[in-house]
């Protein structure tokens, strides 16, 4: 089969069960909430239905001392009147000591919950972080350049910060306070329907006032957030432009734009905290005042005895035995539901980076249906290759064909592009009928404006995007056809970027071939010009390297770059030239690193020396995605064109 | 302790309302512990055999209005308090802001910009919320729980025992648990830095794994990483999670003593020293110890939680600029002489290496001179000791005569025009960025500014021209066309003394030839100095400088150094002839 090249312009990241969600403002989604408890049953089938069991049977007991209570305050009022504890105690203490023994289990079983939920929330926010980490790993190129790196490191910061708060908070709370509430509502309606009633409408009350209190609330915490943002986006301009505001002496007037921002950043603060800080009294005290209700209306149906209405009709009148319970259920009532309101805005939120850490995960994964694989080989005496199971030095591309047999390549890093269309964004066409041919051992330059599409072709050579129209071969076989994983494994690349990853010297250079031994990767080393820097450092190879190599020099970096890059030993190397900006012995390093690494194989090279140039097999120059020169550095002086002035220094390229 | 006073120094506008603040702190905290008083009266009132409604009703009013009392006291103090909070948390951004526009590169690169844009933010938002604790939480919890603690033993009696027993406990269980869980909780966090930064790795270098396909040694990496701290978290947590029980517990026994005790006394007297009342309040006293004491030991988390806070913004205000004015600076430069004496230099005290050493030289007033050499030759560091951009280590750099630190560092700065290597511009318009150089500058001044630097063409040809914005970071400019820019920006200074830092390499050769023209018609009197690359660039100076390995290699002008250096001669040489044969 084969595999047409994609390239719309969907940028849209996809959304989780097929819907269309806009990109607003955190909505609440059951689906995906949903889909965080599906997640956690699927990873803790046993534990997690217990701890929820837990926490029912907890908030059960946490809700039932009111009966109690009730019980306890009447036979109270009944042998008050004689004073006998002896015989008031035979019928007393039993209820006490059931509600003791129910304590106790509620202990037992609040221990086992909140140990379970500490496990269970790091076992979860482990597992979805290192699930997020392979799908980010399997995703195209194209995705990382496409977001912003500062945007997918908050999926795993402060959005699996918001799962673990919905984990472990959000959900907990939930259950326990729904359960409360609800065992609160039946105990009350089985005292009485009408103080019930009463209680409900002040609840009703009470969430308005909430509602309104946490919407502005809210809002100003949306735009606290935007002022803090744009604070931190000027103090960063004004630091990395230090030198330039100290050359000018604008200090003054930088102050002063930062007071500004500071000025709103200080209205937004105040205004959100003093939101959130009123609704507590509030709440609280409109709790206090239901509170006074309940006791007077309670008070005045004891004394007309109004007739009572209850579940199971139980109580025909209202007494004192009931008023004291109801009345601690009040509290226990609005409390809860108070709780309930704060976690449904924290269960949102959270469900915002939910929705954030699915789109990563579902983003589709580079699609890898190439089945031509790269073998180590022997080739017998008579040129006959045949595939080996040790490492042999010799490589051959082992393509299975639809008849069943299989042939046998050897790879020689011979790599032809012909006529290839590309764009990266559908009608932005960057690359326009652009035809490359580099046999085994060739150089080949290319030379252009920023933009011209040099980096574009090295792009689509390795398959970090594929192309749109045209065939690029590699050995003869159509790159689609190769897995990934061994084209890249036989395309060697060294990046103007350099990036080290933390680890020892050894081990960042290791990474080129992780089965290389010790002696292998100093060899490497030796072979770039990398070794003698490596060897005067105190740890030599043994260095320890953090934040990207930051104890070394730009120059010292990408030797360990051409070094990683020599010790997996490709027949085809890509490089991307450094550009100004290291120094000229540094420099020569580099380069001789950089040619020790060209000699035998096929090489791309992004040119920005004129030696390099120079001493190219062929030299393209790009401009507007176009090859619009080519040939030998004589050939191209000789035509007094584009290359004769670029080398010539009448034109400079930006 | 210097670290509070510090802080303290930054509360100014905001002590009146904390002030305020724990004036109605108190005040509904007094409300709220009477509160439960009260009620017991009601529920008393009410339990009586033949209630008395006109009672009930007062007392009933009584309560509500206590309640309307509270609700304003502690809404004020809501208020109060987030504006005390927040003027604070402004003061000390301001006065961190202020402090950095005083450092020197030493001081910014000893921190790392990125690092005092988080100490800005994200720091100083948790010494605000600290604050605010402090001035509401903290407050309000011991009154609370003294009040509630006094309440009870008078309203209880025997009762209230039961406090006697809890207290400690849960004091105990719970600074037991801070103990433990605070270091485990550090160890994390560090950990989870490192996790964090392994992310980061792979996002910034995706091309890299992918060349390599290491997609798999990666998972692999990342997964032993996450279990790791999977387990660390695990236990932390577990730690923590324990002040549930505990707290439960604690509720759980308070209420089975007083419901025994209590209602044994109630019996036994006949509900003369104790009676239903006094059981169901002494509950709501119990319950407010317990959680006083709950918030309390938040507070003593959340503090030291945001003393590590607290101290990383100090470190910012409580460092000493590596530059500083002198006590009575000179306020006039004569002219634009430049004389080093015997100037050493190095970054940093700690460094190994001079990055300048034994320079001596001489520039008159109004000459051209170029410098080359290699990076890290110290070329760039030679020229950012005149505007006094760092300091000698030893020796002395004179600008008209007189030592660059005996002047006003405004005034030095304001005749030293200074191109940078990595030029900048801001966000904001191509007007705005060009009157940096000159506030005041009238349009044609700016018309003209960019003419000699070559830029009014190409600014005429955007569609807004010179009102074009500037993306931060200047990126929608080219590098060209950016290094112009920021020529015209230093031209409008008119300033004594010009500095291009290798400004113009992005700038083709023929162009790079018109700007030097211009200066040579525009600014005669100026000194300008010119670090180049290109030997077309400087061949035409006064006076051209040879910088290798921190030394003056060679001084000169073109004729001379062709003979008398061989490091200008092959440079030379390679330039022209097109790169080294091999």
């Amino acid at each position: 089969m084969k595999r047409k090249a994609q390239h719309t312009a969907d940028q849209k990241p996809q959304m989780p069960n097929g819907g269309t969600v806009p990109h607003k403002k955190p909505k609440f989604n059951p689906g995906l909430l949903g889909r965080v408890i599906k997640m956690l049953i699927g990873y803790y089938p046993a534990l997690f239905p217990i701890s929820i069991l837990c926490i029912i049977f907890t908030a059960v007991t946490s809700a039932i001392p009111a009966l109690f209570l009730q019980k306890v305050v009447e036979l109270i009022r009944v042998w008050q009147v004689s004073g006998d504890w002896a015989s008031a105690s035979k019928e007393i203490l039993p209820q006490i000591l059931f509600l003791a023994s129910m304590y106790v289990l509620a202990l037992l079983s609040i221990t086992v919950e909140s140990q379970l939920m500490a496990s269970i929330t790091q076992g979860f926010l482990c597992k979805m972080r290192r699930t997020m980490f392979e799908k980010m790993q399997n995703l195209p190129i194209k995705y990382f350049d496409t977001h912003k790196h500062g945007d997918i490191m908050s999926y795993y910061t402060n959005d699996i910060d918001t799962l673990r708060q919905l984990v472990s908070q959000s959900i907990p709370t939930f259950v326990r306070c729904s359960v409360i509430v609800l065992t609160v509502l039946f105990i009350m309606l089985y005292y009485s329907i009408w103080l019930t009633l009463l209680l409900l409408v002040g609840v009703a009350l009470m969430m308005l006032v909430s509602k309104k209190v946490g919407g502005g609330s809210a809002k100003y915490f949306m735009r606290l957030q935007r002022s803090v943002a744009s604070l931190e986006g000027y103090a960063q301009e004004m630091m990395n432009g230090q030198k330039v505001v100290k050359v000018f002496g604008r200090e003054k007037q930088c102050k002063e734009g930062f007071d500004e921002i500071n000025d709103a950043l200080y209205s937004d603060s105040y205004r959100a905290h003093a939101y959130a800080n009123m609704l507590g009294p509030i709440i609280m005290n409109l709790g206090n005042i239901m509170y006074v209700a309940v006791a007077l209306v309670g008070g005045l149906m004891a004394v007309t005895g109004a007739r009572n209405l209850s579940l199971f009709g139980t109580f025909p009148t209202v007494g004192v035995d009931i008023i004291v319970p109801f009345l601690s259920m009040t509290r226990q009532f609005t409390g809860n539901i108070n709780q309930l309101s704060q976690q449904i805005n924290s269960i949102v939120m959270s469900i915002a980076g939910a929705k954030r850490i699915f789109e990563l995960m579902d983003q589709i994964p580079e699609p890898d249906d190439g089945y031509v694989t790269l073998v180590n080989a022997t080739v017998g005496e008579d040129g006959s290759i045949s595939e080996s199971d040790v490492r042999t030095g010799v490589w051959a591309w082992k393509h299975p064909h639809t008849d069943g047999s299989i042939t046998y390549t050897l790879l020689q890093g011979d790599v032809r592009m012909t006529e290839v269309d590309f764009a990266y964004e559908e009608g932005k066409t960057v690359l326009h009928d652009v035809s490359v041919y580099a046999e085994p051992g060739q150089k080949v330059a290319f030379v252009g404006a920023t933009g011209a599409g040099k980096t574009t072709i090295t792009n689509l050579i390795n398959r970090f995007y594929d192309i749109a129209d045209g065939k690029i071969r590699y050995d003869g076989i159509n790159i689609n056809k190769i897995k990934k994983a061994d084209l890249r494994r036989s395309l060697g690349i060294v990046l103007q970027d350099t990036n080290l990853f933390t680890g020892t010297l050894m081990e960042n250079i290791r990474y080129g071939n992780l089965d290389a031994t010790d002696e292998e990767c100093i060899r490497a080393a030796v072979l770039v010009g990398a070794d003698d820097f490596i060897t005067r450092l105190p740890n030599g190879y043994q260095t320890e390297l953090s934040n990207n190599g930051a104890n070394l020099s730009q120059g010292q970096r990408q030797l360990i770059a051409i070094a990683r890059a020599a010790v997996a030993d490709p027949p085809v190397m890509i490089l991307d030239e450094a550009t100004s900006s290291i120094d000229t012995r540094t420099e020569a390093i580099v380069q001789k690193g950089m040619d020790a690494l060209m000699k035998g194989r096929t090489v791309f090279v992004i040119a920005h020396r004129l030696s390099t140039v120079r001493n190219s097999d062929v030299i393209m120059v790009l401009d507007h995605g176009r090859i619009i020169e080519r040939g030998s550095h004589d050939q191209l002086i000789a035509e007094k064109g584009q290359y004769y002035q670029l080398y010539t220094g009448a034109f400079e390229l930006e | 302790m210097q670290l509070i006073k510090r802080l303290a120094g930054c509360v100014r506008d905001a002590k009146k309302y904390a002030i305020w603040t724990l004036i109605f702190i108190v005040g509904e905290a007094i409300i709220e512990t009477f509160l439960p008083f009260i009620t017991a009266d009601l529920i008393n009132k009410i339990s009586k055999e033949n209630m008395d409604t006109g009672e009930v009703v007062k007392v009933g009013i009584l309560l509500a209005v206590m309640a309307l009392l509270s609700l304003a006291c502690g809404g004020i103090a809501g208020f109060t308090s987030a504006r005390a909070s927040s003027s604070f948390s402004r003061n000390i951004r301001h006065d961190l802001f202020d402090k950095i526009q005083t450092y020197s590169f030493t001081n910014i690169d000893k921190f790392s910009s990125s690092s005092l844009v988080t100490r800005m933010t994200t720091d100083v938002s948790n010494v605000q919320m600290a604050f605010m604790m402090l001035i509401r939480i903290a407050v309000r919890s011991p009154l609370m729980l003294i009040f509630s603690l006094i309440m009870s033993f008078r309203m209880g009696g025997w009762l209230a025992m039961a406090f006697v027993i809890v207290v400690p406990v849960l004091v105990i269980g719970l600074l037991l648990i801070a103990k433990y869980a605070m270091p485990a909780f550090r160890a994390v966090f560090h950990k989870y830095d490192h996790l964090n930064e392994s992310i980061e790795e792979n996002v910034r270098g995706s091309r890299v794994v992918k060349s390599f396909s290491r997609e798999e040694y990666e998972k692999k990496k990342f997964g032993e990483k996450a279990e790791d701290i999977r387990a660390d978290f695990t236990k932390a947590e577990r730690i923590v999670a324990l002040n549930t029980p505990l707290m439960q517990f604690c509720m759980y026994f308070n209420m089975i003593f007083v419901l025994i005790v209590g209602s044994m006394l109630a019996i036994k007297f006949r509900g003369t020293t104790i009676d239903v009342g006094h059981i169901s309040a002494i509950l709501t006293y119990g319950v407010q110890v317990l959680m006083s004491l709950m918030s309390l030991s938040m507070i003593y988390v959340m503090l030291t939680m945001s003393i590590e806070s607290a101290k990383r913004v100090c470190e910012v205000l409580f460092e000493e600029s590596a530059l500083k004015n002198p006590e009575s600076p000179v306020m006039t430069v004569r002219d634009g002489s430049i004389v080093y004496e015997d100037v050493n230099f190095k970054y940093s005290a700690a460094a190994q290496k001079n990055a300048l050493s034994g320079i001596n030289l001489t520039i008159p007033s109004g000459a051209t001179v170029g410098i080359i050499g290699g990076t890290g030759s110290g070329k760039s560091s030679l020229v950012q000791l005149i505007p006094r951009l760092y300091d000698v280590s030893e020796g002395s750099v004179k600008v008209g005569g007189v030592d660059v630190r005996d002047y006003d560092m405004d005034v030095l700065r304001s005749e030293v025009a200074m191109v940078l290597q990595k030029n900048l511009l801001f966000s904001g318009t191509i007007k705005e960025n060009l009157r940096w150089g000159n506030e005041n500058a009238s349009d044609e001044e700016l018309i003209e500014a960019c003419r000699l630097a070559q830029a009014d063409d190409f600014v005429r040809s955007f569609p807004d021209g010179y009102d074009t914005k500037i993306e931060q970071g200047g990126t929608n400019v080219s590098g060209g066309q950016k290094q112009r820019l920021c020529i015209a920006r230093a031209l409008l200074k008119k300033p004594k003394i010009l500095i291009l830092d290798d400004s113009t390499s992005a700038v083709d050769t023929k162009t790079d030839a018109l700007i030097r023209q211009g200066f040579a018609s525009y600014i005669p009197q100026t000194t300008k100095i010119i670090i180049a690359q290109r030997i077309a660039s400087v061949q035409e100076a006064d006076l051209i400088v040879v910088m290798e390995n921190g030394q003056i290699h060679a001084c000169g002008n073109h004729e001379e150094l062709m003979q008398t250096s061989t490091i200008y001669r092959e440079v030379y040489e390679q330039q022209t002839n097109g790169g080294v044969k091999a």
